[in-house]
């Protein structure tokens, strides 16, 4: 470990390794700074902006997520100019796209107080779901373009690079190239970027089909941690089951040799564990 | 005072502007050898004594930019020039080049040789197809002269694909290096961590221009002209009702009332001959009112005053007859087109501000709009979304701007 610098946050000294994010040196101590696009094992997007402080000498507000503490540094988390634009990053987004399965958007709107219907009226992300494969669907109108699923897909992860953002301004969308559907894309149906999509965008598409139905209940769901006997790599497998049967597979964020990623035989190649019939093929 | 030539090329020149003989004519061999003779170290002092600022909106110190490139650790460096040239109302990097495009790539060379940079490009907007021929015909003339290729510094020209976003520095370097042009988050600043991860010195047509004048002369002639915090002359490029609409080279500290009346400048209001407001910087730009037009000089201190900057040199000039809000829905319709999309309160805000301004709800819906515009300009990404409200919000801090508030929905809408 290298140098240690010293900052204020919020009138707090804190001592920090060098190197250190602004945001990890609030968490240090403590002092919740809400972010929604920021992820433990991608690197910062910096694109929600929900994340911002103030940090003294500099004119515009700044994203914790991604800004490197500096020595004698001052920050303030909750100056009025930071809570106005959390709040506006919420009421915008909130006015755009359908947060029901994002849970840190709605926390985002509770603690900025955000008025949701301030900036609604106008347009908004609204389309069909794209359901082009049976291992999992793109919900698009949830959309917050965390850019999450385009680092993992992309050199944070997976280094396919199947998808990425298409269009600008109001019309920015995620994309697999040219409108394609996922079997024609570069797709390798990892299904990383659904492990870290944060709004159910990008869902399994078992996941999906019970939720629909009303069946997918978070309070029955049983874990169960186990190793892929796929390969020799020996990803960390956890198995979500519902009615005894597995509904979803993950696997640890912080697990040592899966950083929470998976290929599609250990995401996806389950159905063999629960196959009745016992009849050889 | 009127109208000075400097970085344009005087009316009586003899050359063309694209031969050796233009570089000759103005000195620009002299200014080259000039810089190689002194070395870098003085060359860049040199450039510090000028005071020359950035002429690409943000008016960044151009010798502190190059001091900065140059200790920058890295064997790689690169130096660009900007001619993306995209803002509403700003044409004068376009008539430069047309004028006199041996100037800038000289100064970009000098640029180059000063902070150690092998490798340069020529960044410009798709639709100066024209110019493009010409710049690439001028670096052609340099590259028979032996100044431009492999053993020296090489140059190519890049062509934007038509997004004003591209011309901002990180986008452009994203749009060199064959991404898609979004910014990248600062710091680190390009002067560290620029193209391809390199330290990249990145100025703007204008600025090169100044840099290849300064050094045909020297201080004491760069400094003749201007105010002592803002030395030398300035590109304006002028439009809407104004009798002469063009580009026009003033000193800095020019009276912007000056500037629109003389002569040899815009030469008066035209339309119903009165003029209502100027938006001075371009779409990211300043209203200022009529009364607040006459007050003004052309200088970064005085116009902080009113809240305003001299931004890429745009100036539009509205007479009594133009509903403003039409005006501030057009440049919403403008960043909305050309935000990239990335972050929340620029790819969202843009949106939701033309939607507001298109209802016809500007002043019912003041609150918001002020809560929303604070947001962008302090928690967007760069400066596209951080100034995009910044017209409207100078809207709407001159009341006395108000005239057309009961007829605003006849007007706006495509
Ligand atoms: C949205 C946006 C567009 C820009 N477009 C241009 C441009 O077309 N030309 C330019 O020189 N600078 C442009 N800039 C400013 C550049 O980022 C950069 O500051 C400039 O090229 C630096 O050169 P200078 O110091 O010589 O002004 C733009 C900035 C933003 C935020
Ligand atoms: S699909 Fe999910 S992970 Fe991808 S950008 Fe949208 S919200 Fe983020
Ligand atoms: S998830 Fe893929 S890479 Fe990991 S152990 Fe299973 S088969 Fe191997
Ligand atoms: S402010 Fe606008 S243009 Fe700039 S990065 Fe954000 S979305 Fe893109």
């Amino acid at each position: 470990m290298g140098n240690s610098i010293t900052l204020t946050i919020d009138g707090q000294s804190v001592s920090v390794a060098e190197g250190t994010t602004v945001r990890a040196a609030c968490e240090q101590v403590d002092t919740f700074v809400p972010t929604l696009c920021w992820h433990e094992n991608l690197s910062p997007a910096n694109a929600c902006r929900a994340c911002v402080v103030e940090v003294k000498g500099s004119r515009t507000l700044v994203a914790s997520c991604s800004r490197v503490a500096e020595e004698g540094m001052v920050v303030e988390t909750n100056t009025p100019r930071v809570e106005n634009a959390r709040r506006v990053v919420a009421e915008l987004l909130t006015s755009t796209t359908d947060y029901s399965t994002a849970p840190q958007l709605m926390n985002l709107v509770k603690l900025s107080s955000a008025d949701t219907d301030r900036f609604s009226g106008g347009a908004n992300w609204e389309q069909p779901v794209k359901d082009d494969n049976n291992l999992y669907i793109r919900d698009l109108a949830k959309c917050i373009l965390c850019y999450r699923c385009v680092e993992a897909c992309g050199d944070d992860a997976q280094n396919t690079f199947a998808i990425t953002v298409a269009g600008r301004g109001f019309n920015a969308h995620i994309d697999a190239g040219f409108g394609r559907a996922l079997p024609e894309s570069d797709c390798v149906f990892c299904g990383n970027c659904v492990a870290v999509c944060p709004t159910g965008a990008l869902m399994g598409k078992t996941e999906w089909t019970l939720r629909s139905q009303n069946k997918w209940d978070e309070n029955q769901l049983t874990t169960t941690e186990t190793i892929c006997s796929y390969c020799g790599v020996g990803c960390q497998l956890s198995l979500h089951v519902l009615d005894n049967q597995i509904v979803k597979v993950s696997s640890p964020m912080d697990h040592p040799v899966t950083q929470g990623m998976l290929c599609v035989k250990g995401r996806y190649g389950y159905q063999f564990v629960q196959i009745e019939d016992p009849t050889p093929v | 005072m009127g109208e000075v030539r400097r970085l344009l090329p005087p009316t009586d020149h003899k050359s063309l502007a694209v031969s050796w003989d233009r570089v000759v004519e103005r000195g620009f061999d002299k200014a080259y050898q000039r810089v190689l003779d002194m070395g870098s170290d003085a060359a860049i002092a040199e450039v510090t004594a000028s005071g020359i600022m950035g002429r690409g909106g943000a008016a960044f110190p151009t010798g502190r930019k190059w001091d900065s490139v140059r200790s920058s650790p890295g064997n790689a460096k690169y130096v660009v020039m900007n001619a993306d040239e995209s803002e509403l109302g700003t044409f004068k990097d376009r008539v430069l080049l047309e004028q006199d495009p041996m100037g800038p790539l000289i100064g970009l060379l000098i640029a180059a040789q000063c902070v150690g940079a092998r490798q340069a490009y020529c960044y410009i907007r798709g639709e100066y197809r024209e110019v493009e021929a010409a710049l690439s015909q001028s670096i052609d003339i340099l590259r028979d002269k032996g100044w431009v290729g492999k053993g020296t510094v090489e140059i190519e020209v890049r062509r934007g694909a038509g997004a004003y976003i591209a011309g901002e520095e990180t986008a452009l370097f994203n749009s060199i290096e064959g991404k898609r042009p979004e910014p990248r988050v600062k710091p680190p600043f390009p002067t560290v961590r620029g193209l391809f991860g390199a330290p990249t010195l990145i100025q703007n047509v204008e600025t090169l221009a100044n840099v290849a004048v300064l050094f045909a002369h020297d201080v004491k002639w760069f400094r003749q002209y201007g105010t002592s915090a803002t030395p030398g002359t300035k590109l304006v490029a002028i439009s809407g009702h104004v009798n002469h609409p063009g580009v026009f080279e003033v000193p800095f500290g020019t009276r912007l009332q000056e500037i629109i009346d003389a002569d040899d400048l815009a030469g008066g209001i035209s339309g119903t001959g009165h003029l209502q407001a100027v938006l001075l910087g371009g779409a990211a730009g300043t209203f200022l009112s009529s009364a607040e037009v006459a007050e003004v000089s052309l200088d970064y201190g005085p116009l902080a005053k009113y809240g305003a900057s001299i931004g890429s040199g745009a100036v539009m000039a509205f007479d009594d007859s133009v509903d403003l809000i039409w005006v501030v829905t057009k440049l919403a319709h403008f960043f909305a087109d050309e935000s990239c999309g990335q972050c929340v309160p620029c790819r969202i805000g843009t949106q939701r501000v033309l939607e507001i301004l298109q209802d016809g709800n500007t002043w019912q819906r003041e609150s918001d709009l002020r809560d929303l515009g604070l947001a962008m300009r302090d928690a967007s990404i760069c400066g596209l979304g951080q100034t995009a409200p910044v017209a409207l919000l100078s809207m709407l801090d001159r009341p006395y701007l108000r005239r057309f508030e009961m007829k605003g929905d006849e007007h706006v809408g495509e």
